[in-house]
């Protein structure tokens, strides 16, 4: 079965939009190419699951967004995220267009770029020109052409040769506005020898009309580059979250994944690590909670090109009430990645006997001096723990709450970075019901 | 206030099949009972059945903590109550820290609002833990995960040292324990007798029971307790085995709901 991709937008409308925004021809070429494309791809398969019969039709129409100067003025339903942050290098987007923009003057001075990815279109055009759409192709499906063809606001962030950035450089993406498209695209471009964490947040407003979440990220870690990129989705109900997330590694570059999944509608996340130059290591952790009648699909892939490379993979999925989530991991070691290292773990607890879980480790393997491993599991509640919990005094609600934080725990405590830490552990409680 | 612990024609079966087929037993604060048997004899099945273990069906009988019924109690309710089992096999729970486990079962006994300090949490755990000689990191491992067979026995005890429970059951505590942990353990729950609390500890060997000595003895077969004496009777057992006993009463095959 094809299903018709219904565009939000026509040809015309795009180009005006493009050139109304200042944005160079070969961009909107760009747009309008995957705009083509939109109209011929199918829609992404996915593992086990009907993209087709989830609300994804919902993009809206571009709207612009009124700038603030001052933190004061964010709306508040993110005011909690941005509080004591006026001097923090700070992106926020809200609905089709960014309304804040800071980099701290100190690592301005050190050449580091971080701004909205529409602006950087113009103001850093050839670095932009030279990565965007490189690693997220809009020729890959339908809901990649839409997002080249639609992308709005986003963030850009460029760090220069052996420039080493301690704290945090962080985004806020907001959804807020009915029928606003809502797809922001983010690159990162750690040159040489550079290291740099990025975390962002994905926020939704009071509106309870269904929108599309369609974003892409792109990161490339040059030769020796450390990147550690944190995102966090809180997306409401009304939202249908599709996430590309993609890093490509040269010679001897980290990449780390932190993955807080705690939107409450339907998502389709798929995030994945090139590991393109010989010494390369990635690492994911990815931590999700599914409630009410979500519908998750959850993809962390490694892909080994280059030799002794490493990677690790780790899911942790709790499942409650009606929710349903298929987890995937695939790690594939190419010919000629000898000394290759590929391990990845998924973890599922269901808590309610209507909640599904699956859990798929794939290892596709062409090389033949490599290691490679893999272990999933999908359980409820074990009555044993309980048991012997409760056998000490503990009550029941207790022990069960500490036996789903437990799951949790040995991935969450690994989380580098105490604020988000703790700012993942009380999302989890919220999604729990606690 | 003085324990008072007594069982009455309990019967309890798992998926259909009768394993208890009428204990009754009585104890008082400070003495220390030990029920003995060959394996398969429905002896741990009395220790899980007392707690309450989901996979056991009380089908008869009444079981009493200083007058209130506990087979009427959830089994968080027993163990607030004041009954204790030291598990055969525990289970590991990953992502618990020992030490908020301990803290949470000490503060599950008291009243919201007067938890016990940190401070004063960690003072008492440190100071049992060197009792048990325990290494001190125990205290921040996941709970049981990776703990050996010893290790586990002992945290137990260390369970049983900080929650002060009026009724103790020490199922197979001596299990997989060496000479020098056997010591150790013995030596805990030793230093844990009291007048208001009663031990019943389930072992088929002699050897917990040189340690810890006895009050009463009581050997089990087919799901019933079916001689009691003084710990002379552990004695002979140990030098004579299990035979004789089974000629006097007549009994053939000891076991019970076991699987030709």
């Amino acid at each position: 079965m094809t299903t018709q991709t219904i565009l939000p937008v026509n040809a015309e409308g795009l180009s005006e939009l493009s050139k109304r925004s200042n944005e160079p021809a070969w961009l909107t070429e760009k747009r309008l190419n995957a705009l083509e494309m939109a109209a011929e791809l199918a829609l992404p398969k996915l593992e086990k699951m009907r993209i087709e019969r989830w609300d994804i039709q919902n993009y809206g129409s571009h709207k612009v967004s009124d700038a603030v100067t001052s933190l004061n003025d964010v709306p508040a339903s993110i005011q909690e995220l941005v509080k004591d942050k006026e001097d923090a290098s700070l992106v926020i987007q809200r609905n089709s267009g960014t309304i804040y923009t800071k980099l701290s003057p100190e690592l301005a001075a050190q050449g580091v770029i971080f701004t909205d990815l529409q602006t950087a279109v113009k103001e850093h055009e050839e670095l932009v020109k030279a990565h965007l759409f490189t690693v997220t192709t809009p020729e890959e499906s339908s809901v990649t052409a839409l997002h080249a063809a639609l992308w709005n606001g986003g963030v850009f962030l460029y760090v220069p040769k052996n420039v080493e950035i301690s704290v945090p450089l962080q985004a806020v993406m907001l959804t807020d506005e009915e029928d606003a498209t809502f797809a922001p695209h983010i690159l990162v471009i750690a040159d040489t020898n550079s290291s740099v964490t990025y975390v962002d947040n994905y926020v939704s407003g009071d509106s309870t009309k269904a929108i599309v979440h369609n974003g892409a990220v792109e990161v490339f870690a040059k030769t020796g580059a450390k990147v550690r990129y944190a995102t966090i989705h809180q997306l409401g109900e009304h939202v249908t979250d599709l996430s590309y997330r993609r890093a490509v590694l040269d010679n001897d570059a980290s990449m780390e994944w932190i993955v807080g999944e705690m939107n409450s509608g339907d998502t389709m996340s798929d995030t994945n690590s090139i590991l393109k130059g010989s010494g390369s290591t990635s690492d994911s952790k990815i931590i999700a909670i599914g409630s009410g009648s979500q519908k998750l699909n959850y993809s962390t892939r490694a892909v080994h090109h280059g030799k002794n490379t490493s990677s690790q993979m780790i899911t942790r999925a709790v499942m409650r009430e009606h929710a349903t989530a298929i987890i995937n991991g695939i790690t594939k070691i190419e010919k000629g990645a000898t000394k290759s290292d590929g391990q990845q773990t998924e973890k599922v607890l269901m808590l309610s006997p209507k909640a599904r879980g699956d859990a798929n480790p794939i290892l596709l393997i062409d090389e033949d001096d490599v290691t490679a491993g893999h272990a999933a599991s999908v359980g409820q509640v074990n009555p044993e723990q309980v048991y012997y919990l409760m056998s000490r005094g503990i009550s029941r609600e207790i022990a069960e709450s500490l036996i789903i934080y437990g799951f949790l725990a040995p991935v969450v405590s690994e989380i580098p970075l105490e604020g988000l830490q703790t700012q993942l552990q009380s999302l989890i409680e919220r999604k729990l019901g606690q | 206030m003085a324990t008072n612990f007594t069982i009455e024609g309990l019967k309890a079966s798992i998926e259909g099949k009768e394993i208890l087929k009428g204990i009754n037993l009585e104890m008082k604060g400070g003495e220390i009972h030990a029920i003995m048997g060959p394996n398969g004899t429905g002896k741990s099945t009395l220790a899980s059945a007392l707690m309450g273990h989901p996979k056991y069906e009380v089908t008869e009988g009444v079981v009493t903590l200083n007058g209130e019924d506990v087979l009427d109690m959830a089994v968080d309710e027993r163990a607030r109550a004041g009954l204790f089992l030291a598990m055969q096999y525990p289970s590991e729970i990953t992502g618990v820290t020992n030490s908020d486990f301990l803290r949470s079962a000490i503060n599950a006994r008291r009243e919201e609002g007067s938890e016990i300090s940190l401070i004063r949490f960690i003072r008492q755990m440190e100071a049992k833990m060197k009792e048990l000689d325990m290494n001190p990191e125990f205290a921040h491992r996941y709970l049981n995960e990776g703990f050996s067979g010893g290790e586990k026995k002992r945290n137990e005890i260390l369970q049983m040292m900080l929650i002060e429970p009026n009724l103790v059951i020490l199922d197979e505590i001596d299990s997989g324990l060496d000479i020098d942990a056997l010591k150790i353990v013995a030596s805990g729950v030793n230093a844990m007798r009291s007048e208001d609390r009663g031990f019943l500890i389930i072992t088929h060997y002699q050897r917990l029971l040189n340690y810890v000595k006895p009050d009463f003895v009581h050997v089990m077969m087919q799901g019933r307790i079916v001689k009691s004496g003084g710990p002379e009777l552990a004695e002979r057992l140990e030098a004579e085995g299990y035979d004789w006993v089974k000629e006097e009463l007549g009994i053939e095959d000891e076991t019970v709901g076991q699987e030709a």
